[in-house]
């Protein structure tokens, strides 16, 4: 692939603000791995998660945007910081330390490789795509992202999907308070 | 005053990055400058409440002449900024140093996040472009996520502080909020479904329609209507929980932990601390007002369309401009409204223990707002169905039939008993454990 | 934000993707596998947004465009995320009540 054919986009005050937010992204996903203490990775994943929120909403799907932030940031991350506490892990003192482990240092070339390799041959034919497809709001029409587009899906063209999902949250709900349960001798 | 709302709509077409800039100013200046105020208030209200004087001093000036300027005390949160800015800020040798520094800042952020969606202002005219910061389609949902971040302040400053009694307060604290969230959400769900948005300004519009669509001249107000009371009810509980404010104050109980995920802070990072949380309390005074109460109108009376038919330029008319230019200033009062509910709830009300606490979050309010949500979602499907004649019917009907299941339940669960069984439900009579536990086995 | 090309947003997805499998294979505490798995998921989702926003939209499934599609695929993705935290978590904290060590290499008394 010649590199000089490859042309850059024009620096637009959009490219600026995406380009932010994906070096953040990038960032504390890189912490979230690298990061030794469980309480930073923690910490570096709920910086992730809530600079995705805000990728969400620059693309105007402002519900799936806010839905992360009240799913993932909200909710999810704060039962990791629970258990995290809990099981006080926060100085991996619990994980035996090894003389010698092969796997970090493959991860960095491995991992490098395998993005080179998705990126040039998987994602390039992309690089053309410019125009979006999906209507953004406006004073008189509703956004792709709005709550009132994804109720009408979900209710109509999903609602089997949906109930099956409202069915595995509830056997989440079971099987967790049936593994959290202290065993009481009988 | 035409002036400037000629150049408010300069800007917006304009300048819209200068625009936004004025709003978040608006938005956010108030609440940095109010809240000392309220510190103020709180002691000097509470002080009142229990009998005693408070701070009145600090500020008096005695002039030359002996004559005395008195501020009642106004500028003793001032004295106590400089103060806390000039104390040593002392860092415990073993706290996380990296949480330890960013979790008071933590703690800010959301009091003034949420407030982004909150409009103080109607919004057409000059307002319209004033207010909300963020005018966005997901309001209510956004203040919820908003303010659930508020849990990570609390619970990182306990782990940061590596202190048993900070770490206790914290995990009481993320236990309480993750607990009170859930009623929250749902008594606010029943609102979305009235209002029909979740654009606090569309919900502030739904509640200046007619009262219960029947009374004229008398604004909709979400607290006026049963579901809405019960809402606001559960709602008001809640945000009390969410603020860690007495008698939900469990995280920071000072007789049992010190002083909980707050214990190691000094200085200005304890200032912080401080700052968040009436900034908080002072915000969710504002969501209570805009989402129950009518935002920024003043009366529950529709003065626009009283005055609309009135002839001429009449005491109606007036009302309705007053109503729209002092919109800022009813929303702040209604704020201060909701602090003063805080601090009255403070003085009167005893701490809950641990065990109260968890069983009124998730035995009485999430229940209550998921049936008042069910409830007023078959209420409207009902009134659009069969109209309003139908829906009142069917609604007696409905309790009806529940009356009849739960008295069929009864006569079932008595049935099976033996004489001594019988003997002990009665004894056991409003305890309600036996009836259930029988329930369960006869099943 | 029209003028920003789709494999802007791949490239985050990708990136974030690779970040969380080799945090998968690299780390040895359970909580934080957990983590980079949940960061791979939302790499993903990252990704349908993306495609639901710039793909070409023919009608699917009752005759919903194609943007709705995605956004569907992000719900349910966060769905059963949530799911799977709940249960995995409670399966960590059950480990670590019986074994005492929750390092993922020395948990080995299922090898044959």
């Amino acid at each position: 692939m010649d590199l000089n054919q490859l042309q850059l986009p024009a620096i637009t005050p959009n490219m600026v603000i995406i380009g932010l937010l994906g070096m953040i992204a990038v960032v504390t996903a890189i912490g979230v791995v690298a990061f030794n203490n469980p309480i930073r990775s923690m910490l570096s994943l709920v910086a992730n998660f809530f600079t995705l929120a805000f990728i969400y909403f620059s693309m105007g799907a402002d519900m799936m945007g806010i839905t992360q932030i009240v799913v993932y940031t909200g909710a999810i991350m704060v039962l990791f910081l629970f258990v995290i506490m809990l099981l006080n892990l926060s100085t991996d003192s619990l994980v035996a330390t090894k003389k010698f482990d092969i796997k970090p240092l493959l991860a960095l070339p491995v991992g490098l490789g395998v993005f080179a390799l998705i990126l040039s041959q998987i994602l390039m034919p992309f690089k053309d795509v410019v125009k979006t497809s999906a209507p953004d709001a406006t004073a008189t029409a509703v956004g792709w992202g709005s709550p009132q587009a994804i109720g009408r899906t979900l209710f109509t063209g999903y609602v089997w999907p949906f109930e099956v999902i409202s069915l595995l949250l509830m056997v989440g709900i079971v099987g967790a308070i049936l593994l959290a349960r202290r065993r009481v001798e009988v | 005053m035409k002036d400037i709302g000629q150049g408010i709509e300069w800007l917006s077409v304009n300048q819209p990055m200068t625009l936004a800039a004025i709003r978040v100013l608006l938005m956010v200046l108030p609440i940095l400058v109010i809240v000392p105020g309220l510190i103020w208030y709180e002691r000097r209200l509470l002080s009142w409440m229990q009998d005693r004087v408070g701070p009145n001093r600090t500020g008096t000036i005695t002039l030359k002449n002996g004559k005395k300027i008195r501020t009642f005390g106004l500028l003793q949160p001032i004295a106590d900024g400089v103060k806390l800015f000039f104390k040593e800020d002392i860092t415990p040798a073993t706290v996380d140093r990296v949480l330890y520094f960013i979790s008071p800042a933590i703690a800010l952020f959301p009091a003034f996040a949420v407030a982004g969606t909150l409009p103080w202002g109607p919004g057409y005219g000059t307002y319209g472009h004033l207010t909300p910061v963020w005018g966005s389609e997901i309001g209510v949902l956004y203040m919820l996520a908003i303010s659930s971040l508020g849990v990570y302040g609390v619970v990182l400053s306990g782990y940061a502080s590596n202190n048993k009694y900070s770490l206790m307060g914290g995990l009481r604290g993320a236990a309480q909020l993750i607990s009170y969230e859930l009623a929250m959400a749902m008594s606010l769900a029943s609102i979305i479904l009235v209002s029909g948005s979740l654009k606090l300004t569309e919900v502030v519009k739904a509640q200046e329609g007619q009262l219960w669509g029947v009374v004229p001249g008398i604004q909709n107000w979400f607290i006026f209507t049963p579901f809405g009371f019960l809402s606001a009810v559960i709602f008001l509980i809640c945000m009390v929980a969410e603020t860690n404010r007495a008698p939900f104050d469990l995280p920071e109980a000072e007789n049992e932990i010190i002083a909980g995920y707050h214990t190691e802070f000094s200085s200005m990072k304890f200032a912080v601390f401080f700052m968040g949380e009436y900034a908080m309390m002072f915000i969710f005074g504002g969501i209570f007002g805009v989402v129950f109460l009518g935002g920024y109108n003043m009366l529950p009376i529709q003065w626009a369309e009283l005055a609309a038919n009135a002839p001429g330029y009449s005491f109606l008319h007036f009302m309705r401009d007053l109503n729209y230019w002092m919109a800022p200033l009813t929303f702040l009062g209604k704020c201060a409204a909701g602090m003063t509910f805080y601090i009255w709830l403070r003085a009167t009300l005893p701490r809950l223990r641990y065990d109260q606490l968890m069983a009124l979050g998730w035995k009485f309010l999430l229940p209550a707002a998921v049936a008042n949500f069910i409830v007023s979602a078959s209420w409207i499907m009902a009134q659009k169905l069969w109209g309003w004649q139908g829906a009142v019917g069917a609604s007696i009907g409905a309790v009806l039939i529940a009356i009849g299941l739960y008295s069929a339940i009864r006569k079932a669960m008595n049935k099976g008993t033996t004489a001594m069984e019988k003997r002990s439900v009665e004894l056991s009579e409003g305890t309600e454990t036996i009836p259930s536990i029988r329930a369960v086995e006869l099943v | 934000m029209n003028d920003v090309p789709l494999l802007v947003y791949l490239g985050i997805g990708l990136f974030m993707f690779v970040t969380g499998a080799v945090g998968v294979v690299v780390r040895r505490n359970p909580v934080v596998v957990f983590m980079c798995i949940e960061l791979m998921l939302n790499a993903v989702n990252l990704t349908f947004l993306a495609f639901a926003r710039y793909a070409p939209s023919p009608l699917v499934a009752d005759k919903q465009p194609t943007w709705m599609a995605g956004q569907m695929a992000v719900i349910f993705v966060m769905a059963v995320a949530a799911a799977e935290v709940a249960v995995g978590l409670g399966i960590i904290m059950a480990i670590f009540r019986l074994k005492n060590k929750v390092d993922l290499d020395e948990l080995s008394s299922m090898r044959g």
